[in-house]
């Protein structure tokens, strides 16, 4: 079984550390917005904290980092589970299947995740 | 890499402990956030894009699916994230042992479960 080429660094050392960074950039962010969603925000105090341009990069660089933890994530889980060992020749086809779709859709996010911040 | 290396340890046929069940659940959230992370981006669109669409988003959470929905995704992330720090403790050399490793696991169980119970008290 070949996984190595839908890693995301093709690094397991390399997608470690971003695993990592990327987590601490999520929770930060996370939590910043959970704090002021819990504190309770007009929209007014919600479009004018987007408008900010330090806040439309923290979202954007946690849309990224959501896609690349996920990535590398998913790769894990599908790269465990849906194998020839467990399934047979057709755990391949639905791994490489399931991976393209995964990549596919966190593609996906970071655009519609640009257009959504900066339109 | 050999195609047919021998596997030596059958998951299937062993007792797990409550780390390896810590473990599956922040595989599990993490999946979740995955699929979760669309609705999110979907509000987020809807509450920045008009006074209307961010009220919509507030009567949409009358619902009592829509909040069930919600307190899952809440749920499932804070737990990911507490398993998440969990790790991170972890990769600095603290609680590797077996005892550290069971401490931990009942730690983000207990904590999830508090964050859980506060978060439904919010919603409903």
């Amino acid at each position: 079984m070949v996984t190595a080429v839908t890693s995301l660094s093709r690094s397991g050392l390399s997608d470690w550390l971003v695993q990592r960074v990327t987590a601490v950039i999520l929770l930060a962010f996370f939590v910043f917005v959970g704090v002021q969603i819990a504190s309770g925000v007009s929209y007014a105090e919600w479009t004018a904290l987007f408008a900010q341009t330090w806040m439309k990069i923290f979202t954007l660089l946690a849309i990224l980092s959501l896609a690349a933890h996920a990535w590398i994530g998913m790769w894990g889980v599908f790269t465990d589970y849906l194998t020839e060992r467990l399934m047979g020749s057709r755990g391949n086809v639905l791994r490489i299947g399931l991976q393209l779709l995964t990549s596919l859709s966190l593609v996906i996010y970071v655009i519609w995740g640009i257009q959504i911040v900066w339109a | 890499m050999k195609d047919n290396r021998p596997v030596n340890l059958d998951i299937g046929t062993i007792r797990l402990p409550i780390t390896a069940y810590a473990s599956i659940l922040h595989r599990v959230s993490g999946v979740i956030m995955v699929v979760a992370s669309f609705l999110l981006l979907w509000a987020l669109e809807q509450s920045l894009a008009s006074p209307e669409g961010f009220a919509s988003l507030g009567e949409l959470l009358a619902n009592p699916l829509v909040k069930f929905v919600v307190w899952g995704i809440a749920t499932a992330l804070i737990y990911h994230s507490l398993a998440g720090v969990k790790h991170l403790i972890m990769d600095f050399g603290i609680g590797e042992t077996m005892e550290g490793g069971t401490l931990g696991a009942r730690l983000v169980f207990g904590f999830t479960a508090v964050s859980a119970v506060l978060v439904g008290v919010a919603l409903w």
